[in-house]
């Protein structure tokens, strides 16, 4: 017998508890990624070309390297700095960070679509310019880019498992370790294979409904 | 900083790795797209939920995960692989789940009037597909292949902890040498990025000849970033 | 399957039988939903007749086209062309639903020329013409560019052989749209509003084109048209259809100048103000 029932049933609540870990890891840094990619958007707005630009290559730069070094990096390089932080932070900063690149052209596709108009008509009643981010353009444009948004939740949650390479003891790393002690891999390892598709999998059919619900709007 | 600037051969040797990988990997994952994208569109409901499947599986597991159970669970059970064809295997199957959502989309995406005129010039299905459907469907197809391309180099930094020693291996080798942390990584970020902007270079004049093919003015490439991580996610 | 009653009450002939050239509609029904496109037509063209198809739009005309180069399937009736069924086909003593190798042999006989040209975007002009005559007839590929030099000084476009579809105007697009069709040398033509995309100023050149055509060949031709000039000169009879029927047919000096029923009266009275 190659697979082991019984043992995958007693590895089973490390992995759970692993999988808690990986979901508040991905909402926490899901958090982050739309704070974060909202002020680059409007950032890349700014009057000032230099800001403009500036931020454009920065989010460039974010989007077009790896997360895992990124996440090396923030998690050796930050204690340099006197920053020390929990490895789960480091992480939850690195996630964040990281998706904010890309949430944040989300949100500039999302407010291009604003038609001018909105700004002209903002312009015309001297709203100043906090009012017109806040109350006229970002309503709009958040709006329709929800189910977009969305889909990055679940992304992040498959990227969640890098966090085991900065000791963040999420589901993946708990696998790991309960094989390396037990010398059993395959139950832990194939568990976790189910558990990441059955969680996108439900995610994925929820977020269909949820972008049916606003793409109606 | 120095120090690592100096050691440029190792971290040299790990860029052309984490280059192979994506080679290899994008490889795979174009067979993969093109095979499970194409079965989507086929009139059969059969294979239209073997390509349903593939993609599901594969979109809805994460890479590192898939790279592990083929690395530490499978050899249990007797397949045993070489880090670099585990790894290979992970980073195509995975990409191209995504790829083939995009060629379905793509191939769906031609106007249905270019098939009635194949219809009407008495073509085979094949022919349809091969000489007018196709060649359409890959220029829509460059820009979301593009991005995921890029995803791809990314995520080949996970072999790492397979132990290949691709650049990002060589980081951690260099930083336990020198301990220069920040510098180090600093260093391999800068060289990622470059790979990164080489490769979306050579996918932009991709798709500029396909412009050119189907005489569009050149230069005027629609990419759209929002359909980046989950390849067009419709 | 609602037409197997029907297409086994009626006569199969034998494929390409003598006596049965041209196309006949049988009883043919076609709903798109809840909506009755065609209600049991019947009519036929006899081999190398110009038929014109007149009427309001959503009169279903169209549709018939659409049926015959098999892009859309009867929900009832038969369609026959050349003596062959287009939804049917014999295997042994029994009829089958007509498969795609049957539908090849039966389509080789009809060209159709589309209303938005639908030239491949992927291809110069000239292999626009050629690629169907090489892949589909097995032409050499020196004969298919000779047959489409041929066709393509026939439509005026010699000089735009090597240029890129996209670069044509409207006009020259169906133009070469023509000459594709004709590339694959069709016993019967169907043209579905090919002038209604274009600009005024590009109409004459096209319908031109196609009078030519109807002078030096014996083409069948099934032509969908609002240009009741082109229908007048190059048609033997005219259909007037509306609501799924035909609601009148004659000659064109009939139709055009004593109709009979109001609704084509009414119906020529509108497109002749519109001029």
């Amino acid at each position: 017998m190659i697979w082991d029932w019984h043992f995958a049933g007693s590895i089973l609540p490390d992995l759970l508890r692993g999988l808690v870990v990986t979901v508040e890891a991905t909402l926490l840094g899901y958090a982050v990624a739309l704070g974060l990619g909202l002020v680059w958007a409007i950032l890349r707005r700014s009057p000032s070309r230099i800001v403009g630009q500036v931020v454009r290559w920065v989010v460039e730069f974010i989007r077009s390297t790896p997360l895992l070094v990124q996440l090396f990096f923030l998690f050796f390089a930050l204690p340099a700095t006197g920053l020390t932080l929990s490895a789960l932070v480091t992480g939850v900063l690195g996630l964040g960070l990281h998706y904010s690149a890309y949430t944040s052209e989300v949100y500039r596709a999302g407010i291009a679509d604003v038609p001018v108009g909105q700004w002209e008509a903002a312009t015309a009643l001297n709203l100043p310019r906090r009012r017109v981010w806040a109350g006229v353009v970002l309503p709009q444009a958040v709006r329709k880019v929800i189910p977009t948004l969305a889909n990055y939740l679940i992304a992040m949650f498959k990227d969640s498992p890098l966090l085991l390479a900065i000791t963040v003891p999420e589901m993946l790393h708990s696998a790991y370790a309960v094989g390396a002690k037990s010398l059993r891999f395959l139950e832990p390892m194939t568990i976790v294979g189910v558990l990441f598709v059955i969680v996108s999998v439900l995610s994925s059919f929820l977020l269909r409904r949820l972008e049916f619900r606003y793409g109606n709007n | 900083m120095s120090d690592v600037l100096s050691s440029y051969p190792l971290l040299l040797r790990g860029a052309w790795v984490t280059i192979q990988l994506t080679l290899y990997g994008s490889a795979l994952a174009l067979v993969m797209a093109f095979v499970f994208g194409l079965i989507a569109t086929a009139r059969s409901a059969w294979l239209r939920a073997l390509g349903r499947i593939y993609v599901e599986f594969f979109r809805g597991t994460a890479t590192l995960v898939l790279m592990y159970w083929f690395f530490y669970a499978l050899p249990l059970v007797g397949a045993r692989f070489a880090p670099m064809f585990a790894a290979v295997l992970a980073l195509g199957l995975n990409v191209g789940a995504y790829g083939a959502e995009v060629v379905r989309g793509a191939v769906k995406a031609v106007p249905k009037a270019q098939y009635e005129a194949t219809v009407a010039l008495n073509m085979r299905p094949g022919q349809r597909l091969r000489r007018v459907l196709l060649p359409q469907a890959i220029a829509l197809m460059l820009p979301p292949f593009g991005n995921l391309l890029i995803e791809l180099m990314k995520g080949s930094a996970v072999v790492s902890l397979i132990s290949i020693a691709d650049l990002m291996l060589r980081a951690q080798q260099l930083r336990q040498s020198t301990g220069q942390t920040t510098a180090v990584f600093l260093v391999i970020l800068v060289m990622y990025f470059v790979i990164a902007q080489v490769l979306q270079l050579f996918v932009r004049y991709l798709e500029r000849r396909a412009d050119i093919m189907l005489g569009r003015r050149p230069g005027r490439s629609a990419r759209s970033p929002l359909d980046t991580r989950l390849g067009a996610a419709k | 399957m609602a037409t197997t009653d029907s297409a086994a009450d009626a006569v199969l002939p034998e494929d390409g039988a003598a006596g049965t050239d041209g196309i006949r509609f049988d009883g043919v029904v076609k709903r798109f939903g809840d909506n009755v496109v065609l209600r049991e037509l019947d009519f036929s063209v006899a081999a190398g007749e110009r038929v014109t198809l007149i009427g309001p739009s959503g009169s279903g005309k169209t549709t018939i086209l659409r049926l015959l180069m098999t892009l859309e399937k009867v929900d009832d009736g038969v369609i026959w062309v050349d003596g062959r069924s287009l939804s049917h086909m014999r295997r042994g003593d029994r009829l089958v639903p007509a498969d795609e190798k049957y539908l090849r042999r039966v389509r080789s006989d009809i060209g159709m020329v589309f209303q938005q040209f639908n030239l491949f975007p992927n291809m110069s002009v000239l292999r626009n013409v050629t690629e169907a005559p090489v892949h589909v007839l097995g032409l050499s590929k020196d004969e298919a560019v000779e047959r489409a030099r041929e066709l393509l000084e026939l439509v005026g476009l010699s000089d735009k052989a090597d240029a890129h579809p996209g670069a044509l105007s409207g006009g020259q697009q169906q133009r070469v749209a023509i000459a594709r069709a004709l590339a694959m040398r069709p016993k019967i033509l169907l043209q579905d509003e090919v002038t209604s995309a274009l600009d005024p100023e590009l109409v004459a050149g096209v319908l031109d084109v196609l009078r030519d055509i109807a002078n030096e060949t014996d083409i069948t031709m099934l032509c969908v048209t609002h240009e009741m000039g082109f229908a007048r000169d190059v048609s033997n009879r005219v259909l007037m259809f509306d609501q799924g029927q035909i609601v009148e047919e004659g000659t064109p000096e009939k139709i055009f100048s004593e109709p009979e029923n109001q609704r084509t009266q009414d119906f020529l009275h509108a497109v002749l103000d519109q001029h």
